[in-house]
């Protein structure tokens, strides 16, 4: 095998050379390291930071601009000055460590790894390496092609696509800043429970036929990929890379979002929206997923805003669905998935998710 | 003459991807056919599953990713 970058070929070396900054390397490894020890710094910073924002927020709002505590006013800013930097540093740093995990699964291991097994264990499988493998929906098609070529079934397949996007590690660290981990762990949990299910109805309903027939024409064999891993350093950068891609394309999302729940967090009176989206109100779910689907580019602009309206006595199951319908049904991945579904499947996917995402909705406004 | 084709649809990825690539070439000094493949049949030929994918020299080098700079030197680099 003449690999062209022989050096990097054996995983080994590579882990070895990383992390022991002192070993004399070839000199195209020496920088192994550095990126070690400037992690360390980051994280030293990282968490000094996050220790000092909620002070330092009190301070400039009650002492340097002199507001009132309690005033409405007062509390706005104080809400703002806190949650802007605490988002922001949250979604840096956890995304780094998302990144920093997913670089471990590849979609091709997972496709060897589902390729043979049951529907139902493949079914759980494919949802739950929907959540760790790297994935964007622009890979949607030959992902698709892919798995179904290779023989995983097609509910299997839609297991997968259905997770991957769903429990999406936005709104997943989103919701841990703003809610907590409980519920950052309940929008998981059910994420895939759903992922689940759509799946496995959908292998059920026999949908072979609505598949495009191009796909089943299309036989890439199953010719193995030799691939060279990243090393150590390079996923340090592949993390630094996307956050800041991600922190670069949401920042103003959050600000905005931020500024709107602090507004409503300081102005609108408690519990004022009990009647219109507490558990009481049954079309709220359901209106909430309506709202949700064409949302999808602003995620992470809607969270705070979904979470100052909890405050005022929103229900836990309709903001939970809110969400899972902003992320999870998006419209542009559905136009991607157009190129090898047929209209007809495309229609039961959303049904499905749609209605997965209300009975989510309806369970828990029901069960909390 | 060095051959390196970019498989991908056209999202972001791969064109920032592509521009990656040239820039490489470009500092190295290195003269290359640079192809963009959209077609997904054609893309399948090359049982990736995840794009952009990097192809050089007939051989798919990265999927899914857009490697660094180092990394594709190594590639690039005869």
């Amino acid at each position: 095998m003449s690999a062209p970058a022989p050096t990097s070929s054996n995983p080994t070396t590579t882990s070895t050379t990383s992390t022991s900054s002192s070993s004399p390397v070839e000199p195209t490894r020496r920088a192994g390291g550095r990126p070690i020890l400037l992690l360390g710094l980051v994280a030293i910073g990282w968490l000094a930071l996050y220790n000092v924002i909620e002070p330092l927020a009190n301070w400039l709002t009650y002492s340097l601009f002199g507001l009132e505590h309690g005033s409405r006013l007062g509390e706005s800013v104080a809400f703002f000055l806190y949650d802007v930097p605490k988002i922001i540093l949250l979604l840096g740093g956890m995304i780094f460590v998302i990144t920093l995990i997913r670089s471990f699964f590849s979609p091709e291991q997972t496709r060897a790894f589902l390729g043979g097994k049951r529907e139902g264990v493949g079914n759980v499988l494919a949802a739950s390496l929907g959540v760790v493998t790297p994935f964007c929906s622009c890979s949607a098609v030959p992902l698709f092609i892919g798995f179904v070529e290779s023989g995983i079934p097609l509910g299997v397949t839609f297991s997968f696509l259905v997770a991957a996007p769903l429990v999406n590690e936005i709104a997943l660290v989103m919701l841990f800043g703003l809610f907590g981990w409980q519920i950052a762990l309940l929008y998981m949990v059910s994420g895939l429970v759903i992922a689940v299910l759509a799946g496995i109805i959908i292998g059920r309903l026999k949908l072979e036929r609505y598949v495009e027939d191009f796909v089943w024409q299309i036989h890439s064999g199953k010719a193995a990929l030799d691939l060279t891993k990243p090393a150590w350093p390079q996923c340090l950068n592949m993390g630094w890379q996307s956050v800041k891609e991600i922190v670069g394309k949401v920042w103003l999302y959050v600000i905005v979002g931020i500024a709107v729940g602090a507004a409503i967090h300081g102005y609108v009176p408690q519990s004022a929206l009990a009647d219109i989206m507490g558990k009481d109100a049954w079309w709220s779910v359901p209106a909430a997923v309506g709202l949700g689907v064409p949302l999808y580019s602003n995620a992470a602009g809607v969270m705070p805003v979904v979470n100052a309206l909890m405050e005022k006595g929103a229900a836990l199951g309709t903001v939970l669905a809110f969400m899972m319908a902003v992320v999870g049904l998006s419209l542009p991945e559905m136009i991607i998935l157009r190129r090898v579904l047929k209209p007809q499947l495309i229609g039961i996917f959303i049904a499905i998710l749609a209605a997965g995402i209300t009975l989510t909705g309806y369970v828990f406004n029901w069960l909390l | 003459m060095l051959n390196v084709k970019v498989l991908g649809s056209g999202c972001a990825n791969c064109k920032k991807l592509e521009a990656v690539v040239r820039k490489v070439l470009a500092a190295q000094g290195l003269s290359a056919e640079v192809e963009k493949v959209t077609d997904y049949a054609e893309i399948m030929k090359w049982h990736i599953l995840s794009t952009p994918g990097l192809v050089v020299n007939d051989k798919v080098v990265s999927t899914g990713r857009i490697p660094g700079e180092s990394e594709l030197r190594n590639w690039l680099m005869p």
